[in-house]
């Protein structure tokens, strides 16, 4: 950086409080689902009771005569426009990706998929009136286990096969690392489907006037929604403006192109009227695409000290049915992290996407990363276990030392920088580690009927997606760049406008305080504008904890543009050479006398009227930055969970929870703070509570909240949370990102937690979420098996 | 059709209804109260959580026809010229992330407090466990009640 | 979330709900709270013709001291329950239970009675009202009857209350003097239903169990009574092993289901550990 900035800089690592609040905690918000338009019509789904079937009619006939029902259409009615809902990621050359019609016209594939649309004046008929709707099927055999599905015998969910790709990497002889290798663990982990369950339900506006399309929808990605319209539905991209206002948690579920969005735009063009769709929670937990569901074969080579040599995974990802827009990129993002934190002499990974009859999975938090991550820490845990050595050493005897570091990983990833042994040290102090330990012994020697069991977590992550040429070389659609402008107005306040597109992560705060710093104006001076591709007409939206890491640096960018050009107005106007100016604090002066200069407002204000600037330069102090970058970022962290395992019942209960995080420079310590808890939540809930489950016929059974167990306050601990600081050297704001941090690190350290407090009993694993069921049968069946052991007795 | 008369945050309205009317359509659809947000179909997740007769309810699981004669307060009529004292102790904490949960969990905050002014951190935890929020962790909500009781927060 | 079409009377007396719901047949139901039925409604799991609202019988609400009894209006809400001083005094297990009963902003609607006459086998007060032998009074065309809760819960979410009966009220015997009670709840999250629940009430007396009556929630198509454990319990000693080894025989003749969020055998279990836990606070060991 050579640009002067402050020298002080107040604004970066200050707790602002959000500027976002004012409307959110009064009830003054602008969610997708309050719009009204006039003669607005209602839009309601009939959507497939099976899992498979041929379609053999659909009549929508009486539905069409039912009271109030404007409209109703079958897919066959929009056979010529509805074309392929889009995959952006085809990860290999020979990729099956077969056709995804928004509604389907000749089989559904799983339960829930569209079959038919009626579009009413209100909710209330447009619900009523799709019972009416007479849909004939001829039921097909569902295709439920991915571990099967690659059979022969198996029935087919596409006629082209059930297998969608495989994708393999492999570094170093792998052969070698495993030949006599002393020590050799092998696991099999299930990553449990999940339901990402953003509160607000998904729902789209579409209105048509004169052949321009406005979308309002519940999207992370309006620019990217806005350029797949254009791209494969045909419509021309400059009559479509996409807003997402006010979006409430996506967690990666709202990362899509979606039938309902399609089309309502198709709706609204055919009808020439305004429709709206709202989904219900159980419509939602059947269609919002779902995240994980991977079973993972994982094996690593060790040294008799526990030195890792090889690390061998093989994947089955299952796709559901259809390849939705990064479907298939997600366990991608986890080939590369399986390594983690630690060095080692070969890596394999392979993944194999399969289909079954089930909701396609996408990107949730972490997407890829938490698979891996689970994965990896949990088998360390059994590695410590086998060398009878205390998880944190073992980990500490395989790390990247932080005198290492820039290092580059077996999966040929660089890490910038990172301090492993810095965030574990504070992390064991504010656990209290040692004395957690010998309280677990003296239960241990008790046999006191609740366990207590410890988990360590020690993860790194690759976040701010992406650098485009990495993501061109991993065959993604499109770039990972982002944009932002500063306009700069007369009377010196400020608009910044950014490509990142935020719903609920506090860009509006954040945005402030970057722009706050670098160009010296009041944070109260800055108003942010996100969401409209009318307002921000490029950007790459917010996912990938990529907003700061990616967007910030383009703001960061557009700031300096500002000044630049802020110095040569100055120059002119104080007839001085522009090298002789100095930005400091919001004025732009001479150098070496502060006195002699302008604010930078006074600067907007000159250029505004413009009646004395420099020979060809433009009146006008805005600007623009794109940024792109030129590696992913590396945030990591160490996690220490303690838990209190019932024996009797199964039942477990966190006792402590320790995050220590290290994700670079702090814009605000709030939003830092409340992004980590957040994920945690998340990753606990994947540990203990939540699954997607499907019965043999392939129904859905977690439709409701009352059966997919999100949990509340009461069932979640609380969080002490601390922080250390290693700068990313690859961006000029030392930044690394930390939306997903809490998710991926979160759940092996509950898990090692448990099976922690239960391995004396000989239980190797529990299967996620840990329910009290399941760690009871572990039990059971530990017991069953050290007692045949055993003879008989114990 | 039914016909009903109720207050909503201090406005009184007289609305023939279908019996089968959720309060929480008739307060967004028909008032135009929009800060209560719906958020699932089995009551479990408390975003439509508002006040009736003082206390608070799902406003997805009453009917409207239910409501006729009754008083009831939402998030839109919490503030008094200034935010409620759980409005700036949720802002104050960074008790809300997207927010969508936010006017749900405020007015049962209130309803707690209300009960139980000085409530401990499990109390808290288990009074908002009608109440789902998928962003903040609960962390930053159970500082913001703790704050508003602190802050002595008359029902 | 949009429930189908139906009627709807919010009847001024209890006669005139009688009348309203005898002439609406087997389509017409009653509500009262609705915290049940909404939700069945919003999925369109249920689609009666008419609702006969209850709420306006103010009649029906609070709590009477009889002497030897209590009795509690239908109406009576889940937090009147929850904090009645009388209930709190005489019947604590009805208050702890029904301080389990989903969320408060719930509770504020919920009644005891719409619980106990939805007769959910997963519901909390079903199995406390057998634990605490109370009484069901029901109204109908031919009057009032009283209905023991051993013989109310006849399947799944069916009572014995004849087409046009309305649940008046629930008639609770005190617990006396030496009498304890306990309300384990099983569930997986703060808001879920209960995989068991043990609802227990014990009479202590010189160091042993003189009687006890266990509930037993979600064992079976109806809330069901731990005989096999009641009568092992009566005169056991009041320690910890000897409950726990009369909570060994607490799912003897249960038949509890298996599904999403618990296997039948594990409910088994379950029942004897939670039993064993009740008993021992029920008994005051």
């Amino acid at each position: 950086m050579t640009t002067d900035t402050q020298a002080a800089a107040p604004e970066l690592g200050k707790a602002r409080l959000r500027k976002e609040d004012a409307r959110l905690v009064t009830g003054q918000t602008n969610w997708t689902d309050n719009m009204v338009l006039p003669g607005m019509l209602h839009m309601c789904f009939v959507r497939s009771p099976y899992a498979h079937a041929r379609i053999t009619s659909v009549d929508v006939s009486a539905a069409r005569s039912m009271p109030g029902v404007i409209a109703a259409f079958s897919g066959a009615d929009f056979a010529g426009e509805q074309a392929s809902l889009p995959c952006a990621w085809p990860v290999t050359a020979d990729i099956l990706i077969p056709p995804h019609p928004p509604m389907a016209t000749e089989e559904v594939r799983y339960v829930g998929e569209a079959v038919a649309v009626v579009v009413a004046r209100d909710r209330y008929a447009a619900a009523d009136a799709i019972a009416a709707v007479d849909v004939t099927y001829e039921p097909l055999p569902p295709v439920l286990d991915m571990r099967t599905a690659l059979d022969e015998s198996s029935p087919k969910v596409h006629e082209a096969g059930n297998k969608s790709y495989e994708w393999v990497f492999d570094q170093g002889d792998l052969d070698a690392a495993f030949r006599d290798a002393p020590v050799v663990i092998e696991r099999n982990y299930r990553q449990q489907r999940l339901i990402p369950s953003a509160m607000e339900p998904r729902a789209v506006v579409a209105t048509c006037v004169a052949g321009e399309i406005t979308l309002w929808s519940a999207t992370q990605i309006p620019h990217v929604l806005r350029f797949a319209l254009a791209a494969f539905f045909g419509i021309p991209e400059q009559n479509i403006r996409v807003i997402a206002p006010d979006v409430g948690g996506g967690f990666g579920s709202k990362l899509q192109v979606t039938a309902e969005e399609v089309l309502a735009v198709l709706i609204a063009r055919r009808l020439g009227k305004p429709v709206k769709w709202t989904e219900s929670r159980s419509e939602g937990n059947l269609t919002v695409h779902h995240g994980r569901d991977q079973w993972q074969r994982i094996r690593i080579a060790a040294d008799s000290d526990g030195r890792l040599r090889g690390l061998s995974v093989d994947l089955l990802a299952d796709m559901g049915a259809y390849l939705m827009l990064v479907t298939p990129g997600v366990p991608l993002l986890g080939a590369f992290m399986f390594p983690a934190i630690y060095k080692m002499d070969a890596y394999h990974f392979a993944c194999t996407g399969v289909f079954t009859t089930k909701m396609p999975t996408d990107a949730y938090r972490g997407a890829g990363r938490p698979e891996a991550t689970f994965a990896i820490e949990r088998i360390m845990d059994e590695l410590a276990a086998e060398l009878h050595v205390d998880p944190l050493e073992i980990r500490e005897r395989n790390w990247i030392k932080h005198e290492e570091f820039p290092y580059t990983t077996i999966a040929t990833l660089t890490y910038d920088s990172g301090n492993y042994e810095a965030a574990t040290a504070k992390a064991k102090e504010l656990f209290g580690y040692d004395e957690l330990r010998a309280e677990q012994e003296r239960r241990r020697a008790s046999g006191d009927p609740v366990q207590l069991g410890i988990g360590v977590s020690t993860y790194t992550e690759m976040c701010g997606l992406a650098p485009s040429r990495v993501l061109g070389s991993l065959s993604y659609g499109a770039g990972g760049w982002e944009h932002a402008s500063v306009r700069m107005l007369p009377t010196g306040k400020v608009e910044v406008v950014t490509g990142s597109s935020a719903h609920g992560q506090g860009h509006e705060t954040a945005w402030s305080q970057i722009v706050a710093d670098k160009l010296g104006v009041p944070f109260e001076d800055i108003r942010v504008l996100h969401g409209d591709t009318q307002v921000s007409h490029k950007g790459m939206d917010t996912y990938g904890s990529r907003s700061l890491t990616v967007g910030g640096i383009a703001l960061n960018g557009a700031c300096e543009k500002v000044i630049a050009k802020a110095k040569v107005i100055t120059a002119h106007m104080l007839e001085a050479s522009e090298n002789d100016i100095e930005f400091t604090a919001g004025r732009l002066h001479v150098r070496g006398d502060p006195q002699k200069g302008h604010s930078i407002q006074e600067i907007a204000l000159a250029t505004f009227a413009a009646h004395n600037l420099p020979d060809g330069v433009e009146p006008s102090l805005d600007s623009d930055a794109t940024y792109d970058p030129e590696n992913f970022s590396y945030p990591h962290g160490t996690h220490l969970c303690a838990t209190e395992v019932d024996t009797e019942t199964g039942r477990v209960t966190i006792r402590s929870y320790v995050a220590v995080d290290d994700v670079g420079k702090v814009v605000n310590p709030l939003i830092v703070e409340g992004q980590v808890h957040g994920g945690l939540a998340q990753g606990i809930a994947q540990a203990l509570y939540e699954e997607a489950v499907y019965d043999a016929d392939g129904n859905l059974l977690t439709t409701t909240l009352a059966d997919y167990l999100i949990p509340a306050a009461a069932d979640l601990p609380h969080f002490t949370t601390g922080r250390t600081e290693t700068p990313a050297t690859t961006n000029p704001l030392g930044v690394k990102g930390v939306g997903e941090a809490g998710t991926i690190a979160s759940t092996p350290a509950v898990v090692n937690a448990i099976v922690d407090a239960l391995r004396p009993m000989g239980v190797r694993d529990i299967p996620m979420p840990c329910t009290p069921e399941r760690v009871w049968r572990a039990i059971q069946s530990a017991r069953d098996s050290s007692a045949g052991q055993n003879g008989g007795g114990q | 059709m039914a016909s009903i008369t109720v207050t909503v945050d201090g406005v009184t309205y007289s609305d023939e209804v279908e019996p089968r009317l959720l309060l929480v359509h008739y307060l967004r659809e028909r008032l135009g109260k929009t800060g209560t947000p719906v958020g699932c179909d089995t009551s479990n997740c408390g975003a439509c959580t508002v006040h009736m007769n003082g206390v608070s309810v799902k406003s997805c699981s009453v009917l409207a026809v239910q409501a006729d004669g009754a008083e009831i307060t939402t998030i839109e009529g919490m503030a008094n010229g200034e935010w409620h004292p759980l409005q700036q102790a949720f802002h104050a904490e960074h008790g809300l992330q997207c927010g969508y949960c936010t006017p749900g969990m405020i007015m049962a905050a209130a309803d707690l407090l209300r009960t139980n002014p000085h409530p401990s951190e499990q109390e808290i935890r288990e009074g908002l466990e009608g109440n789902l929020c998928r962003c903040t962790g609960y962390e930053n909500i159970v500082r913001a009640v703790r704050r508003a009781a602190e802050a002595g927060v008359t029902p | 979330m949009i429930p189908a079409k139906f009627d709807y009377t919010r009847p001024g007396s209890l006669d005139e709900a009688v009348r309203a719901l005898a002439d609406g047949g087997e389509d017409a139901k009653v509500i009262a709270g609705g915290q049940s039925l909404l939700p069945l409604l919003r999925l369109r799991l249920a689609f009666p013709d008419l609702l006969v609202d209850v709420g306006g019988l103010d009649g029906l609400r609070g709590v009477r001291d009889e002497g030897d009894t209590l009795l509690i209006g239908a109406l009576t809400t889940h937090d009147e329950v929850v904090h009645d001083p009388v209930i709190r005094e005489h019947c604590g297990l009805l208050a702890e239970a029904a301080g389990t009963v989903a969320d408060p902003a719930v509770r504020h609607r919920g009644t005891l009675g719409g619980s106990l006459a939805h007769a959910d086998p997963a519901g909390d007060m079903p199995a406390v009202a057998l634990a605490l032998n109370a009484t069901m009074i029901a109204r109908g065309p031919g009057g009032e009857r009283a209905i023991g809760a051993g013989e109310f819960f006849l399947d799944y979410l069916t009572t014995a209350l004849a087409p046009g009966e309305i649940l008046t009220g629930v008639r609770v015997p005190k617990l006396g003097p030496g009498w304890g009670y306990r309300y384990e709840k099983f569930h997986l999250t703060a808001q879920a239903w209960a995989i068991v629940g043990v609802a227990a009430v014990a009479r202590r007396s010189d160091g042993h169990v003189a009687e006890a009556r266990i509930g037993l929630t979600n064992m079976g198509l109806v809330p069901v009574r731990a005989r096999g454990a009641e009568e092992a319990a009566a005169g056991a000693e009041a320690t910890i092993e000897a409950l726990r080894t009369a909570a060994g025989r607490a799912d003897e003749g249960t038949q509890p289901p298996s599904d999403l969020h618990g296997a039948a055998d594990y409910r088994r279990h379950l029942a004897r550990v939670l039993t064993a836990r009740a008993l021992a606070v029920a008994s005051g060991v």
